[in-house]
């Protein structure tokens, strides 16, 4: 088992393997730097590599397995952690001049609960200015590139997660995902991304886009490990008041489950709908094949109001957004342009410190809760949320899972929607509605287009089904055709764990 | 606010008002340019500010929870020195700024 | 003020809740303490952290709604967004359109009734000083410092219906509101030290006009003292200004304590689009009818509801004494008046007492063991010891506070009360010194004599006093009218 692992496979196998004392985290860690070290010159997946504080984090691993004691169950397994999560003493930046340099004084809930569980933080992540984009393309230090295509985009805002796990430089890692920032990358890079029930992974430490519907979840190259990485980071947290009350999940004891007797309903919206590019759609009806032939039923849904998603989404999301990036004034931490008076010191800090994308945001936010327009815009975005919620619920009444198209198209070139904002918007058309309506959603690795990109195909669930979501995304991925190994990726990546890969 | 009227008509007058709301200094042209993507965006979201809703209640959260609560009970506070340190101006122990014009609500 | 314009007043009241820590996070609650020490990822508002909502202050949130007769009702949470450097996250989390507190009413000592809108939970800012400018002051400071040690603070807003009509009803209900905080449990309602702060909206209309004038709000009211002179200042101006055939233009004030007139703050024109939504970070409030239930249990009786019992008690010996009643209710001494009263003394001389000496000396008269004090003034009812001598008594056992029961054992329980009086130090005067000295009084003074003689009632007075002086105050009032009385047969 070892030498068909080696030292970059998956999470899970690489965790019993420390765990056994077949392979020491430290030189698991080795392996990572050195794959970080030969791809991300061309990716820039990370904004910051912790290799001091991974190789001491893997010796403690290494001392913990010598001394007969259990690390945990992701036992000196490496991590990439989106640069909006908070990092004791480690900058955490969101990919914002206006952060730049910022060292949070504590850790985000999910960073303790990894740590705790034997990962090792091994960097943090590029990502579209506080996560607003699709393209990894806002980030005030440069874009992210895919690893299938690099003159291409991975995708966003999660774009260096989902880059650093498909291109083997760390085996897991975390992202957030408001609009599909999570999913979305994780289609358009061909790794597995993990969007939970809205309140089943603390928010604590996550840098705010909008609070209602962020969501931070796990990226892999496996289902298996993307189950194991939420079932660690998931459950209450008491310093989140929109943290479910109940105890962290397992999801990872239900993936042998199958499919026999499920109900796969195939949403018509997200596989017909307009802007459909017609190779993912046939990828979709794949997808849905496999699990009838699996033993699923599979039926056609649709929901017409998910046609509401995107322009509520786009109401909902700025206008939080808004009042989240308020406090970066330049009064407290980060950057500080200075003025007259503290107004305009305020104002031209903003100016310099937030990139366009952002500034455009907070713009449109801003203006959907002035006076007189909120009930037009916020108000009503938060009826059309219950509209959906109530739509998706009904579907769920025939249905157990619907099935649909993560992205309508696979991955676009650097630079082709940067300057058309609704262009941009309208990649996360798939994913929105789940955001939404709080609901989990996974992304998984089927098939590629013809030019070798690859296609996601989105599971979608009723709130709490993340047991049964994995079961279902584990059946697609065994059913999923071979993906050719990303054109940047470590060396040795193909010795085990791609999503599907038969061949080692 | 100035500029109702016209769905698509978002001016920069009514740029510049938000842009002062959201306290970000714009140039002439930068104001120019949000205006009318800010409109784009509207005009796509016209559609929704139309719909008759009158028989939904608005979602703020998507799972119901209430009375989230935690005990009055005093928990370590963060060492002065690490806040301080964070600041970009320092006086006397206190967050220094720029003198204030005018005062709050 | 010209006897053709009333003035409306409304007050909006933010008191500082006596929690052991702020509304969303652990933080200490303490006035006074080092700068930025009480501070962490939350009341920073640094990115990442989250709020969760302090339980201690939803209680003294409803302690505050209970003891003004509001309905407490679920509520939620809004953001009011502005920029402010004392403000963390440049947005203050309120409660907006669900209060927790609404439609509630607060009685005042002097029989009115002001009713209150509202009274909602939310969180203080940090504190702003100024430098290089005159006298610590915003206008003309060369830069500002700021302390979030108060950033998160739990506050209650208590808003008032513009039910007030005079600055000396205003500081009246300003008052009755402090002494419900403080009886409640729920602040310390110290105007000095900003755990009280009161605005006021002053408008003028017609007197007899229903409608409502434009109102002009004044903040930096830091007393009771400067509430009712602000006020007072303030409808002068307005009458002023629309008897001069100008409009008041709706504005905020600020009060300026030593030119003792307020000026003008900013306009309506450029008033804040604070752009509220709700909350998404916390979750609706929606106390149980068990927990309502249970706080209101909790709860001891509110100074009205006390001043209405002891008015029952004095019966008619309450009629004029409202100001007694209210002071004795104030500084919690009615237990001395309940004692007095239930051990057979008058009902008038018991307030009278407890009014004024006992009140005297606050905290004395709360460790005071009431059995002796009720003896002291059973002495002076049964005319053993004269008013003056009751009085001096009462002083020196008020100083011995919670010895004084130690003080009046030490000279023996046992005796009967003139023994009591005589151990104490006031002999009292016997009633055939007193008639003699009367008789001196007299033959002193013939011409007085025969003017009361003739009628002149008031006469008595005169005679009483030469008596008392001359007995050094030891004769007893009573006896002096009644010899006064027989000699005038
Ligand atoms: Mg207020
Ligand atoms: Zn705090």
């Amino acid at each position: 088992m070892t030498a068909a692992v080696g030292r970059r496979g998956p999470a899970l196998a690489l965790a019993a393997a420390v765990r056994a004392g077949e392979v020491s985290a430290a030189d698991v860690v080795e392996e990572h730097l050195a794959a970080i070290a030969g791809c991300d010159g061309e990716l820039h997946a990370f904004l910051v590599v912790l290799a001091d504080e991974a190789r001491a984090a893997a010796a403690a691993v290494d001392r913990q397995v010598a001394a007969g004691e259990d690390p945990g169950p992701l036992a000196g397994v490496p991590i990439a952690l989106k640069d909006n999560l908070c990092t004791r003493g480690i900058p955490t930046t969101c990919s914002s001049r206006i952060l730049e340099g910022w060292k949070p004084p504590y850790d985000a809930t999910v960073v303790e609960r990894v740590r705790a569980a034997g990962a090792v933080a091994i960097g943090k992540t590029n990502l579209d200015e506080f996560a607003m984009g699709s393209s990894t393309e806002n980030s005030a230090f440069g874009p992210t590139r895919n690893p299938h295509d690099p003159s291409r985009v991975p995708g966003g805002s999660s774009g260096g997660s989902a880059a650093a796990v498909a291109s083997g430089m760390a085996p897991l890692a975390l992202g957030s995902d408001t609009g599909g920032s999570i999913r979305q990358p994780a289609a358009l890079c061909g790794v597995v991304g993990m969007k939970p029930t809205y309140g089943a992974v603390s928010r604590y430490g996550l840098v705010a886009f909008a609070s209602s519907l962020d969501q931070i979840g796990p990226f892999a190259r496996t289902v298996a490990d993307a189950a194991l990485l939420f079932d660690v980071i998931g459950g209450h947290d008491d310093r989140d008041s929109t943290s479910l009350d109940r105890p962290a999940p397992r999801c990872s004891s239900r993936l042998d489950d199958g499919v026999g007797g499920v109900r796969i309903g195939v949403l018509r919206e997200l596989v017909e709908g307009e802007g459909m590019d017609p190779e993912v759609r046939g990828r979709i009806r794949e997808a849905a094949e496999a699990l009838a032939g699996a033993g699923a039923s599979v039926e056609e849904v649709s929901v017409p109001e998910l046609r509401y998603a995107l322009p509520a989404y786009y109401l909902l999301a700025p206008a939080e957004a808004s009042s989240n990036l308020a406090r970066y004034d330049g009064v407290r931490y980060g950057l500080r342009v200075d003025g007259p008076d503290v107004g305009a010191m305020n104002a031209a800090t903003r100016a310099a410190g937030f990139g366009p994308e952002v500034k455009r945001r907070i713009m449109l936010g801003t203006y959907a809760l002035s006076a007189g327009y909120y009930d037009a815009y916020y108000g009503q975005a938060q009826k059309i949320r219950t509209l959906i919620i109530g739509a998706l619920d009904s579907a769920y009444g025939r249905v157990d899972i619907l099935l649909g198209a993560t992205t309508p198209t696979t991955a676009f070139a650097l630079g082709d929607k940067v300057d058309d904002p609704l262009a941009m918007y309208l990649n996360d058309v798939c994913t929105i509605p789940s955001n939404l309506a709080g609901h989990p959603a996974v992304s998984v690795p089927f098939g590629t287009d013809g030019l070798g990109l690859p296609v996601g195909a989105q599971l979608m669930a009723p709130a709490l089904e993340e047991g049964l979501l994995f079961q279902v995304a584990a059946v697609l991925e065994g059913a999923a055709p071979a993906l050719g190994l990303p054109r940047v990726a470590a060396a040795t990546l193909g010795s085990g764990g791609r999503a599907g890969g038969e061949d080692s | 606010m100035a500029g109702e009227g016209s769905r698509a008509g978002l001016t920069r007058e009514d740029a510049a008002y938000v842009a002062r709301l959201a306290r970000i200094e714009l140039t002439e042209e930068e104001l120019g340019t949000y205006a009318r993507q800010l409109a784009v965006v509207l005009d796509h979201a016209a559609e929704i500010a139309a719909l008759d809703t009158s028989g939904l209640v608005p979602t703020a959260h998507p799972l119901p929870l209430e009375n989230v609560l935690r005990p009055d009970v005093v928990r370590p506070s963060v060492d002065r020195e690490e806040v301080l340190a964070m600041a970009p101006a320092v006086e006397d122990q206190r967050f220094r700024v720029p003198r204030i014009l005018g005062e709050p609500s | 003020m010209s006897g053709t314009w009333e003035p409306v007043i409304g007050l909006e009241v933010h008191c500082e809740l006596k929690t052991a820590t702020k509304l969303f996070c652990g933080c200490r609650n303490a006035f006074g303490d080092e700068p930025n020490t009480n501070v962490c990822p939350v009341c920073l508002g640094l990115p990442g952290s989250l709020p969760v909502l302090n339980e201690g202050a939803v209680e003294l949130a409803m302690r505050i709604g209970t003891a003004l007769h509001c309905e407490i009702r679920p509520s939620v949470f809004h953001r009011k967004n502005y920029f402010y450097p004392d403000m963390p996250k440049d947005y203050q989390v309120s409660q907006y359109d669900a209060p927790i507190n609404v439609g509630g009413r607060l009685e005042l000592p002097d029989g009115s009734t002001v009713g209150i809108e509202r009274a909602h939970l939310e969180e203080d800012t940090g504190k702003t000083g100024h430098i290089g400018g005159e006298g610590g002051r915003i206008h003309g400071a060369a830069h500002s410092l700021v302390d979030y040690n108060r950033a998160g603070v739990p506050l209650v807003e208590i808003v008032s219906r513009p039910d007030i009509f005079s600055a000396a009803q205003a500081r009246l209900y300003a008052g009755e509101l402090r002494a419900i905080l403080v009886a409640s449990g729920s602040s310390d309602g110290r105007m000095e030290e900003g755990s009280m702060r009161v605005d006021a909206n002053v408008s003028v209309r017609p007197a007899g006009r229903a409608e409502l004038g434009t109102r002009c709000e004044i903040k930096n009211l830091n007393s009771l003292h400067s509430l009712a002179r602000a006020i007072e200042h303030e409808i002068g101006r307005q009458v002023a200004l629309i008897e001069s055939g100008e409009r008041v233009v709706q504005q905020t004030r600020h009060w300026d304590e030593d030119q003792g007139r307020t000026v003008t703050l900013r306009s309506k024109e450029e008033a804040f689009d604070y752009r509220y939504f709700p909350e998404p970070d916390l979750v609706p409030l929606s106390p149980s009818a068990d927990w309502v239930a249970d706080v209101a249990r909790s709860m001891g009786p509110m100074p009205a509801d006390r001043r209405r019992k002891l008015t029952e008690l004095l019966g008619e010996a309450a009629g004029g004494r409202t100001d007694q009643i209210v002071g004795v209710v104030e500084k919690d001494l009615e237990g001395l008046v309940e004692a007095a009263v239930a051990a057979g003394i008058g009902p008038a001389l018991a307030l009278a007492r407890t009014a004024n000496e006992a009140s005297a000396n606050p905290d004395g008269a709360r460790e005071v063991d009431p059995i002796s004090y009720v003896t002291i003034l059973r002495l002076e009812q049964e005319g053993l010891l004269s008013a003056t001598q009751a009085k001096s008594v009462l002083a020196t056992l008020l100083d011995h506070g919670k010895e004084s029961a130690a003080l009046v054992a030490k000279l023996g329980e046992k005796g009967t009360p003139a023994e009591i009086a005589a151990r104490l130090g006031f002999e009292a005067l016997g009633d055939d010194s007193t008639a003699r000295l009367v008789s001196d009084a007299v033959e002193a003074n013939p011409g007085e004599w025969a003017r009361y003689l003739e009628g002149e009632a008031k006469l008595a007075g005169f005679f009483t006093g030469i008596v008392m002086k001359a007995s050094k105050g030891k004769a007893n009032g009573k006896v002096v009218a009644a010899e006064l009385e027989r000699l005038k047969g």
